[in-house]
């Protein structure tokens, strides 16, 4: 088994705060992670790995050379290779840009490492939140995809994917090749023990740049890209709200009541819902 | 019609019964202001193995055109034949724009269709504007998180596409009398090439009750509640108001509740008119899919809990101290009001 696993490498978006003065996120000193969803593709393949000893996992990113501390977590906690893709050209990028420049990549790793029967990728990555590389790439690529998966299984030449749906979830059978996106599985990504995290830190990374592999510049970065951002802007969160805090809960919550049922904002004697 | 219409196009997507999903209907209200400002139409794309109820949907809440695709291979949803059939309509008539509702399905199907024609997709947006400057759609979406806001264009591709969150708009008025004119088109794709197959279908037990986006009060708990035990008061405070029960990651990562209850970036973006949070505290992956409630009730312990930022109404207190209190008033009015 060949497995490819897309990994971003993103800011930890829990810990970002917005500046209540400047209404600007404050980014500074705010830790790069493994994209979580991401996390949870490798954990998923790495269980494929624990059934099917013989299989490999590759991973890829995109991104400044900042990005092979991402890889080199991946590394230790049970990939076996790594590749960083960076140029010039590919900065700015949107979705469709970015699938692109990493379709091509692929193509370029098969020649290196092998046809990949499963091309992971997580669901979104916490920055971005878009949710639109994965199926983007397997669009490019020719490829039956299965998206928001919460555990994906091997049998024979399918791979038995659950996938998360609005009425709770359907295992779907899909034959390989194929690409998944991965949601926030059940079970949590594994840890890297700090010997494997020693072992790995001399692993070497190689780089592929523009010409590297066979691509369209003019379809990469942002004059490839359809999608503009014409501004960023943050909500200001100034409270403005009744807060009660009396002596006790009872005083609160009558002080509260009154003023709910004033306001009209519960109507008694009225009930609503669901009928 | 004519060929070259240059129409906006919002896709109706219907669940396993055929029904409409709230969003596509929804999503005719921005549909018909985003068209007027462009002198386009409204035009409502229905696929699906029995359309009857969805087509009547779509007529009822104000489509100009109905264009219907019918055959068994789309009795349910799968992205081979979805994506075909869509990008087949598409490459015949041409669409200005194209509105998706940011649901599972949506996901799946907008990115597939939108690299098939080599156009611009904004995700998950939660506000729609015409901009006059450019002449396009300028699609709003939160990033990182919720903690930023972005507004996109798509400039030089068509049809320009987007996905929307359930729930951020409302329904335009229902009028039955409402005629759309109806297109059908023969587009087949055959079951065989379908390259996912169904095995098997879990459905969570209480899914068919909890209709969170379309609740008109919620109460929702977090970690705060403590426990499985706790969400027993967060349904008396619930059943009291004739609301429904959410809850945050925490509680149903920790098992105190179903998933199907989950508000969030990663659960159901809600708008009820009213939405208490009991023991949350208010993380922005929360809060992107609360905000918009037209009233927002807090309680918690810490008076610096984020939630206090948003809410309308807050009491700093213990859950389990305040709810017993507000049921027994809630039924001490409903008693003087019988008497
Ligand atoms: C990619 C990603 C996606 C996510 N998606 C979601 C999502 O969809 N939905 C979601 O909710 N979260 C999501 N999260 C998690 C989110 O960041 C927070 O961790 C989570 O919302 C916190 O839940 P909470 O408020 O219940 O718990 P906490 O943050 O621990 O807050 C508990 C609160 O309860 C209060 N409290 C304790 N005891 C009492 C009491 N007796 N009475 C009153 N108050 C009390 C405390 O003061 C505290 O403020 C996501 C995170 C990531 C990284
Ligand atoms: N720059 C990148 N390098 C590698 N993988 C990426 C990159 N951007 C996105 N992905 C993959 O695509 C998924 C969805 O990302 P997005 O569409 O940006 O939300 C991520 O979870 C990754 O698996």
């Amino acid at each position: 088994m060949n497995i490819l696993i897309c990994v971003k490498q993103v800011p930890d978006t829990t810990e970002i705060k917005v500046d209540p003065v400047t209404n600007t996120l404050m980014r500074a000193g705010v830790p790069s992670i493994v994209n979580p969803f991401d996390a949870c593709a490798l954990e998923t393949a790495a269980r494929i790995k624990d059934e099917t000893p013989d299989t490999k996992i590759v991973i890829v990113s995109m991104g400044p050379e900042q990005a092979k501390v991402a890889l080199t977590e991946c590394l230790a906690v049970g990939a076996d290779r790594a590749y960083l893709i960076s140029g010039r050209g590919f900065g700015g990028s949107d979705t469709l840009a970015t699938s692109y420049i990493l379709s091509c990549a692929v193509r370029k790793l098969e020649e290196l490492e092998g046809k990949f029967d499963i091309i992971f990728c997580g669901k979104q990555a916490i920055d971005g939140d878009t949710a639109q590389v994965g199926p983007e790439l397997a669009e490019h690529l020719g490829l039956a995809q299965v998206t928001c998966a919460l555990e994906a299984k091997t049998n024979g030449n399918t791979v038995q994917v659950r996938r998360k749906t609005e009425r709770g979830s359907e295992i779907l059978g899909v034959e390989m090749p194929c690409l998944i996106t991965m949601t926030k599985t059940a079970y949590e990504p594994r840890y890297a023990s700090s010997r494997k995290k020693r072992e790995v830190a001399k692993q070497e990374i190689p780089t592929l740049d523009e010409n590297s592999f066979e691509i369209d510049l003019t379809r990469a970065g942002l004059k490839g890209s359809p999608t503009k951002v014409k501004k960023t802007f943050t909500i200001p969160q100034n409270s403005t709200g009744v807060i009660f805090h009396e002596a006790t809960e009872r005083q609160s919550t009558i002080s509260l009541f009154e003023l709910l049922v004033k306001g009209n904002i519960l109507q008694l004697g009225v009930r609503y819902g669901n009928e | 019609m004519e060929m070259n219409s240059s129409n906006l196009w919002v896709f109706i997507e219907t669940n396993e019964k055929g029904q409409a999903h709230n969003v596509g209907l929804e999503l005719l209200n921005p549909g018909h202001s985003l068209s007027r400002a462009q002198g386009d139409e409204v035009v409502a794309i229905v696929i699906g193995q029995h359309t009857e109820a969805a087509v009547a949907s779509a007529e009822a809440y104000g489509s100009d055109r109905i264009i219907i695709v019918e055959g068994e291979e789309y009795a349910r949803y799968s992205t081979d034949a979805f994506a075909y059939a869509f990008h087949a309509l598409i490459t015949k008539y041409a669409p200005t724009s194209i509105l998706i509702g940011a649901t599972d399905l949506g996901r799946d199907l907008a990115p597939r269709l939108a690299c098939r024609l080599k156009t611009g997709l904004t995700a998950d947006c939660t506000e729609l504007d015409f901009d006059e400057e450019s002449g396009n759609i300028a699609w709003t979406r939160p990033a990182f998180g919720g903690n930023l806001m972005a507004r996109i264009l798509c400039p030089n591709h068509r049809p320009q596409i987007g996905t929307v969150r359930p729930a951020v708009f409302k329904k335009p008025e229902q009028d039955t009398s409402h005629k759309a004119e109806i297109v059908r088109e023969e587009i087949h794709f055959s079951i065989e090439n379908i390259r996912t197959k169904l095995i098997e279908e879990i459905l969570d037990a209480d899914n068919e009750t909890i209709d969170l986006e379309g609740a008109e009060i919620i109460v929702s708990g977090g970690r705060g509640v403590g426990g499985p035990d706790g969400f027993k008061v967060i349904q008396q405070l619930a059943d009291a108001l004739g609301g429904t029960v959410g809850a945050s990651r925490v509680a149903v990562d920790s098992g105190w509740i179903s998933s199907a209850h989950q508000v969030g970036q990663t659960g159901k973006t809600v708008r009820p008119r009213i939405y208490i949070a009991c023991g949350i505290s208010g993380a922005i992956q929360h809060l992107a899919a609360m905000s918009s409630s037209d009233t927002i009730i807090a309680i918690n312990t810490d008076p610096e809990a984020p939630i206090f930022k948003i809410a309308d109404y807050g009491i700093v207190g213990d859950l389990f101290k305040v709810i017993p209190e507000f049921i027994a008033l809630i039924d001490e009015q409903i008693l003087t009001m019988a008497v």
